[in-house]
């Protein structure tokens, strides 16, 4: 197994209390497999992801619990320095918003040499003509010429595509996308969307795909993990996922996505808020929105994840319910 | 940027033209350059008829500004109080008075950088609550306090430093007038620094530069201070020409002959001449600092420079 | 310091309003929340912050006291005794006396008025004038922007201390009314500048131009609308200028050219006290008005900052 995540908690302090971010959050990825991990804002997908990278806040973000194994060594226990060898070098990420995730006052040239520059002890021209190289790869027109351009130059696709470019120049095992086509126009979205399958499927890197856009998972995920209020709520193979969900919250999502087939249909949207991280309801945590509430949810203990097949898993009381309906 | 360049060059003119007719009205109008002269003795009529004609005050005032510009520019700043030319007190002061701003303005950036640098990686700690402490007090106090009981302990109490700067004003003996002169500014310095990198370090761009494996080192010099310095280095800059007009307080203080001495001389004897010439070109120097501003700006910040 | 309560943004911003409880879609008819839910939040984080308590309450009293100084000083400030000129701190004259042999505690607590009146009239001045002059600029724009503009850079152009000098020095007017006026005169372009800017930043606002679209009238989109966003800084910018003025008119009184005796006044006596060697012997008489002066500045600089930390939502 390349990544395995265990019961993951990550707290923050914040001024009105502590927030439990992440609770218990546990999924895999293996080589060459894409993992999408599905949820609204607030469900701790995106601290989960910095968790995993090494990069939370902490201050006053804190991993309170859980084990993070890559190729089967916890990331936990490493020191700083090994865990920032392994940034970059064997697992890199991809942020949403590239206009300010890339540094303003550098030339994007530098900004990509830098991790030869770093990591593998290159010259600075070595570096620029690496750099011109990755901007090439990522299909970025008149790479030479605008390698000593800056981010603000670029625009927001081929903005995408640096950081892109950035995250596999040193080939990783591992690349963790955060909404990595959230901040973009729609044609883009694709064109950025084919570019990181074609280049996932060539180096066989496992990939973490965080987002709440169902409709790019289905097309290059493998497996699904679907997070509500920092947990894990249903973890399946794509497939089944889409033909049956086996949780209330995943069947939610699903309706409401727009779909050709069904027009003319009524849309469904999941009715009411994502929950305040600081008041999360007692019992299971989607209870107040959940449309097969039964009395049990509202209580603790919360749901436990239950084996619901082959690799799938689900945190309802009544998935087989769900499943069947 | 040529272009840009000559554009707020000739923005500036307006501007400088601006300035210094107000000035120029703030003292030919609202004072009297003639009777002044004399001071409480009447003036002699011939003679304050020669002089009115001398300084063209017979001329409607902004016939006046032209004619005096023009001398200006000719060289001819008029005659001082003590009966030397102006220029000549200029060719005096103005190096002194240079000198004292460029001490101050290494106390800046050596202490106010690091200072906040320090205080803004560390925010929240004791150290940081210290200093952040301190330069609130330097801002309360006001600099002639500072100024004259420095000079009393260091100057007499001590007897580290001669309390009164020598004419010639030596580098050495400008460190403490120096450090007073920059000590607000210089608290300024750190807070701005301080806000700036603590900003930064909450940036996307540094979570990236982490998140690509970078050793600590690198993300602060290259990635966190290369850009929470932008608007530190433009405040540096424009702090040049309030220095070099701003030390007046200072140079009272220690007796250093600059340029806020010399002025202060002319204001007290109302010579118009002086006061006038040297305001023009303190304005002129405050206009050329801040023109300096903008294009380190530009330097400093891609996203400026190709806009 | 209230800067370092801001506590660092652990999630990205929309994880943040979600933890919160402030996620989109709560919010009502945006035009009229967004200005008002920025003052009360402000409201309610300064409530909470003990530097606004503290210098708020400072200023209260320096107010309180610069109205009735009796309250709290039952001499009369001009009634001296040469006999007990420089006469160190004693029982009944905690501060001692000045070089003239006035009680220095009663000369520091009517020193409050001229300072406060200097500060707080010349920061109306700046407000108003600044205001106005930046605000007509952003909002008319096209040619009044540009000659408004050139004219904030004219008095920009003229350093303070030096212009206020010359002016000062010019005049043959004495009081606090001069020092008001050229401090006014000369520092507005800082409150034009800033005010401009948020109007302009106010009027591209989609809610504004929402507005416009559906017709909403110049006065009234400017009401409604652009100056409850623009204000913000305008109060955050005087209230931390109304410090560096009272400082101001110390030091052009040292200088000999602000107040002058008999004015009672914390620069008049500062500078006083510092001239010559009379520190040696008597430090108190610096010591007092100072403290007093300086202690007033700081109230305003912090209150200023945490203002400007609660109305700015960067740093929230």
């Amino acid at each position: 197994m390349l990544l395995d995540v265990q019961d993951l908690h990550v707290d923050f302090r914040t001024r009105d209390g502590v927030v439990n971010a992440v609770n218990g959050a546990g999924f895999s990825v293996d080589e060459g497999e894409t993992l999408a991990v599905l949820g609204e804002s607030g469900s701790g997908k995106s601290v989960t992801a910095q968790a995993v990278m090494g990069i939370l806040d902490t201050p006053p973000g804190r991993i309170t619990h859980g084990r993070v194994l890559f190729r089967g060594r916890d990331l936990l226990t490493l020191g700083r320095e090994e865990r920032r060898r392994i940034r970059g070098e064997r697992m890199a990420m991809i942020f949403q918003d590239a206009l300010s995730s890339l540094n303003p006052v550098l030339s994007v040239g530098y900004q990509l040499g830098e991790m030869f520059r770093v990591h593998r002890d290159a010259s600075r021209k070595e570096a620029k003509a690496r750099a011109v190289e990755l901007m090439d790869r990522v299909r970025i027109p008149a790479a030479r010429e605008r390698v000593n351009d800056y981010p603000h130059q670029f625009s927001g696709g081929m903005r995408q595509r640096i950081m892109i470019a950035m995250a596999l120049a040193l080939e990783p095992e591992l690349v963790i996308a955060d909404e990595p086509t959230t901040a973009l126009d729609v044609t883009v979205q694709a064109q950025v969307m084919d570019l990181l399958a074609e280049l996932q499927r060539e180096y066989r890197m496992g990939l973490i795909l965080i987002t709440h856009d169902l409709g790019v998972v289905a097309d290059v995920a493998d497996k699904i993990a679907v997070m509500y209020a920092g947990r894990i709520v249903e973890h399946a193979p794509v497939h089944d996922v889409y033909k049956r969900p086996a949780h209330p919250y995943t069947k939610g999502l699903l309706e409401s996505i727009p779909r050709l087939d069904h027009k003319g249909g009524e849309l469904l949207a999941i009715k009411g808020l994502p929950p305040n991280l600081l008041h999360v309801p007692a019992g299971c945590p989607f209870h107040p929105r959940c449309p097969q509430v039964r009395e049990v949810c509202r209580h603790d203990p919360r749901p436990p994840l239950y084996e619901v097949g082959e690799g799938r898993s689900s945190a309802c009381h009544f998935w087989k319910e769900t499943i069947g309906e | 940027m040529g272009r840009y360049v000559i554009r707020r060059l000739l923005q500036m003119i307006p501007v400088f033209i601006g300035a210094t007719f107000l000035i120029f009205v703030m003292v030919y109008a609202l004072g009297d350059p003639v009777s002044a002269l004399f001071g409480d003795r009447g003036p002699d009529p011939a003679t304050a008829k020669a002089l009115r004609e001398e300084f063209n005050l017979d001329h409607p005032l902004w016939q006046q500004y032209l004619l005096y510009m023009g001398k200006i520019f000719s060289g001819d700043f008029g005659t001082a109080f003590n009966g030397q030319p102006v220029t000549e007190l200029m060719e005096r002061a103005f190096p002194i008075s240079f000198r004292l701003a460029l001490v101050a303005l290494t106390f800046e950036i050596v202490l106010g950088i690091v200072l906040g640098v320090v205080t803004g990686l560390r925010r929240g700690r004791s150290l940081d609550t210290t200093v952040l402490i301190l330069t609130l007090v330097v801002i309360a106090v006001p600099t002639f306090v500072l100024g004259t009981t420095g000079q009393f302990f260091l100057g007499v109490e001590a007897g580290w430093i001669d309390p009164a700067v020598s004419p010639d004003a030596r580098l050495d003996e400008l460190i403490v007038p120096g450090l007073i002169l920059a000590l607000v500014s210089l608290a300024y310095v750190t807070r701005l620094t301080r806000t700036s990198v603590a900003e930064n370090t909450r940036a996307d761009y540094i979570r990236t530069a982490i998140a690509k494996g970078l050793p600590r080192r690198r993300v602060t010099v290259r990635h966190l201070l290369r850009n929470s310095l932008i608007p530190v280095v433009t405040y540096l800059g424009a702090d040049i020409g309030t220095l070099m007009a701003g030390a007046i307080v200072t140079e009272r203080i220690f007796n250093i002959q600059g340029v806020g001495y010399q002025l202060y001389q002319g204001i007290l004897r109302q010579n118009s001449p002086t006061v006038v010439g040297f305001v023009v070109v303190l304005v002129l120097i405050f206009l050329l600092a801040n023109l300096l501003v903008d294009l380190l700006y530009a330097v400093l910040d891609p996203r400026i420079r190709y806009a | 310091m209230p800067d370092q309560q801001s506590d660092k943004t652990p999630f990205g911003a929309q994880e943040v309003a979600a933890a919160k409880g402030l996620t989109a879609g709560t919010a009502t008819a945006p035009e009229t929340t967004a200005a008002r839910s920025l003052w009360t939040d402000a409201w309610h984080d300064l409530r909470r912050n003990p530097v606004f308590i503290v210098s708020a309450l400072l200023i209260l009293f320096l107010v309180v006291i610069s109205l009735w100084p009796g309250l709290i000083a039952s001499r009369d400030p001009q009634r001296c005794q040469l006999g007990r000129s420089l006469e160190g701190p004693s029982a009944g004259h905690w501060f001692g006396f000045d070089t003239q042999g006035c009680d220095v505690y009663t000369r520091t607590v009517y020193g409050a008025r001229a300072s406060i009146t200097v500060g707080l009239c010349a920061t109306l001045g700046v407000a108003v004038l600044g205001a106005v002059v930046g605000g007509l600029a952003g909002f008319i724009g096209g040619f009044w922007d540009t000659l408004l503009s050139r004219l904030t850079d004219v008095f920009f152009g003229i350093p303070l201390v030096l212009g206020a000098i010359v002016f000062l020095s010019m005049i043959t007017l004495t009081g606090i009314w001069p020092v008001v006026l050229v401090i006014a005169a000369l520092s507005w372009p800082q409150i034009a500048r800033i005010s401009r800017g948020s109007v302009i930043t106010a009027k591209q606002n989609d809610y504004v131009q929402a507005a416009r679209a559906l017709g909403a009238s110049n006065s009234r989109m400017l009401l409604r609308h652009i100056l409850p966003n623009a204000v913000a800084p305008v109060i955050v910018m005087a209230t931390i200028m109304l410090g560096t003025f009272i400082a101001l008119e110390a030091t052009l009184s040292y200088l000999g050219v602000g107040l002058r005796p008999p004015t009672v006044s914390w620069g008049v006596d500062i500078s006083a006290a510092s001239d010559g060697m009379q520190f040696r012997n008597a430090p108190h008489i610096l010591l007092y008005p100072a403290a007093a002066l300086s202690l007033t500045v700081l109230a305003f600089i912090m209150l200023g900052d945490a203002v400007r930390d609660a109305l700015d939502p960067k740093l929230r």
